[in-house]
């Protein structure tokens, strides 16, 4: 799979790059800046692109900008955003179009490689992988219709909206997936979402449902 | 004209009485008080007038801004106080004295004697004359409807102005010169009341020199302010960084020493402090990330003002609406200040007002930056809590104001308002 890299800190550019490549990627380019990303985006037109917020030469949003606009030119472009802080503003940004191919992660979570590398693959096949910050910020805002789910619901639509399918659900709280399929028909009900059967589609209706 | 004439002649109407309230004022407070004034100052040589310029001075002054408000509502020439602020007097009989000085060394005061001596005496044109038309108008109609009768019988001829009222003839004629001086008192009232308005500005406004001294008063209390602020804050981040991030890597280095040793000895305890590392140093960028957001959030540095203010808005637990009318962003300094004031707003709204929804509208026109906060909540927010005047404080640098309403009851609704010339219009990332 080839990958699109951009990051502005050298040091961090190449441990990225250096991980990335350990676990079976290609680098087909590596950026550190918002004009140059875009570019390499519409020119490598990657399987994923891993992308820092914050890029020079104005060291605001650019990244986001960057891949907010590739998207716009080529709708689904899957993309994994990391920064150092998680806003609800930029993950409703990238959640906008309702695509998939789109996380948005914190830099942090990178310590943890697996997860990391299992996320940029969730992305690259057109799934979703938010922040678990971003999630319990949304659930906690969620209203009367979120209070309505049970604690173990609750729990189950956290992780579903991270863009976790139903058997690393049913492994992460150690029951069976049927168990897990049952919650997220409740959780569906008491959200009165269309129930949908594809892993994606089904995250995207969760997450509109948090970011009205 | 025909339509409009019952409104102008109430106006009019409305001026003549607010004239002759003006001079009762100035005739019975207004001189009463000048003498009891000239008189405490008289008495500083023996003394007691220590004791009572102080409170005279003050009844002046509560008079003189009483009057400054009338005459701003009434005759449209808006007149500011002027008074410098009095300084924080000493304890016991320094403090009469202190008092006195400042009473008697603010050129203010004696202005404002100058006015209690001058306005009974061109109040008579300015703003007496209008009614006492009026009057005498009325008068003369009374004796045309037959009031002359009684009047000629007990006391002869009647002399209204220049016509000797003996029969219904002149009386009539009396009558008509009356409804002339109606008339014509109705027809001067708002003209008159509106010069007595520019006449009081000329002595009860402030002079430009006073403007000066109130303006460098007000700065130097608002930079030593923020100069504060600005030492606390320091003060804050340099603690929080000391017993947060940096002790965790400290912690993080004894650890990792740790590890070194045990690598060969004990690997089963290495990785579980490897663990612990790892957590630490999560922990530790969280920590940074909060102490960022407080200093400068991302979303304020990457977007601007409004999107800050919207991400605010999301993150908040009620649901906030968020209105804007900017073009281009306002000066760095200013957003920010603007950014922190709406947060603790946002904050004391979630926590006290019972509020179900707040609005944040925040739009810029003529040459005024105006943010206003709406919650549905119950009221009686408290504008001297703390809270509140910490934001007064923090746009006060930015010769910001802030007006709250909040009635018990609701809605609460916060206003600031600072100068800013122009919101650079920089180029918006679309």
């Amino acid at each position: 799979m080839r990958v699109v890299l951009a990051e502005d800190l050298a040091l961090l550019r190449e441990g990225l790059a250096g991980l990335l490549e350990s676990a079976g990627f290609q680098i087909a380019a590596s950026v550190a800046s918002g004009p140059d990303l875009l570019a390499a985006l519409l020119e490598h037109r990657p399987d994923v692109a891993v992308v820092d917020v914050r890029l020079p030469p104005s060291f605001t949003d650019e990244g986001l900008q960057a891949a907010l606009e590739a998207r716009r030119r080529v709708p689904g472009l899957p993309i994994l955003v990391l920064s150092q802080y998680v806003e609800q503003l930029y993950a409703r940004e990238l959640l906008a179009d309702g695509s998939g191919g789109i996380g948005y992660l914190l830099k942090d979570r990178v310590f943890d490689v697996e997860q990391f590398i299992d996320a940029v693959r969730r992305v690259a096949a057109g799934g979703t992988a938010m922040d678990p910050e971003v999630i319990a910020k949304l659930v906690t805002k969620g209203g009367p219709p979120i209070s309505r789910l049970t604690p173990r619901e609750l729990k189950v639509l956290k992780l579903m909206a991270q863009g976790r399918s139903n058997s690393a659900i049913a492994a992460r709280l150690s029951v069976t997936e049927r168990a897990v399929a049952k919650h997220i028909a409740n959780i569906f009900t008491k959200l009165d979402l269309p129930v949908s059967e594809d892993d994606n589609r089904r995250v995207l209706a969760v997450l509109a449902y948090l970011n009205r | 004209m025909v339509d409009g004439g019952a409104g102008v002649i109430e106006r009019s109407g409305a001026a003549v009485v607010r004239g002759l309230a003006l001079y009762l004022m100035a005739l019975v407070i207004g001189v009463l008080l000048c003498c009891v004034m000239l008189m405490s100052i008289t008495l500083i040589g023996v003394g007691a007038g220590l004791v009572l310029v102080p409170p005279a001075g003050a009844a002046v002054r509560r008079y003189a801004d009483r009057y400054r408000e009338l005459t701003g509502r009434w005759t449209g020439t808006r007149i500011d106080s002027p008074y410098a602020p009095a300084p924080e007097p000493r304890a016991g009989l320094a403090g009469w004295w202190d008092r006195t000085v400042h009473t008697l060394s603010d050129q203010a005061t004696w202005r404002d004697l100058l006015w209690l001596l001058v306005d009974p005496i061109t109040g008579v044109v300015t703003a007496l004359l209008p009614a006492a038309l009026v009057a005498e108008g009325i008068y003369g109609v009374l004796l045309a409807s037959g009031l002359w009768m009684p009047i000629y019988e007990v006391t002869g001829t009647e002399w209204f102005t220049f016509v000797p009222v003996g029969d219904w003839r002149t009386a009539v004629a009396a009558g008509a010169l009356g409804a002339l001086y109606i008339g014509a008192g109705l027809w001067i009232a708002r003209p008159m009341l509106a010069l007595h308005g520019r006449w009081a500005a000329r002595l009860l406004a402030p002079t430009a020199k006073s403007r000066l001294a109130r303006r460098v008063q007000q700065l130097a209390r608002t930079r030593s302010e923020a100069v504060d602020a600005q030492a606390a804050e320091l003060r804050r981040i340099e603690r929080d960084l000391h017993d947060g991030a940096q002790a965790r890597l400290v912690a993080m280095g004894m650890s990792l020493g740790a590890i070194e040793h045990l690598l060969d000895r004990d690997p089963q305890r290495a990785r579980q402090l490897l663990a612990e590392v790892r957590r630490n140093s999560v922990q530790a960028l969280n920590e940074l990330r909060d102490l960022v957001r407080g200093i400068h959030p991302p979303v304020l540095a990457d977007r601007g003002l409004v999107d800050a203010v919207r991400a605010l808005a999301l993150d908040h637990p009620l649901p906030v609406e968020v209105s804007a009318d900017l073009d281009g962003r306002p000066a760095a300094p200013v957003e920010s200040a603007v950014y922190f004031a709406v947060a603790e707003v946002l904050t004391n709204a979630a926590k006290h007002s019972g509020a179900q929804r707040v609005w944040v509208d925040i739009r810029h026109c003529d040459g005024t930056l105006r943010v206003t906060v709406t919650d549905d909540g119950h009221g009686g927010a408290d504008p001297s809590g703390s809270g509140l005047r910490g934001i007064e404080r923090r746009i006060a640098t930015f010769d910001g104001v802030l007006a709250v309403s909040s009635p018990p009851g609701g809605p609460t609704i916060v206003t600031m308002e600072l100068p800013c010339a122009s919101s650079s219009p920089k180029t918006s990332h679309s």
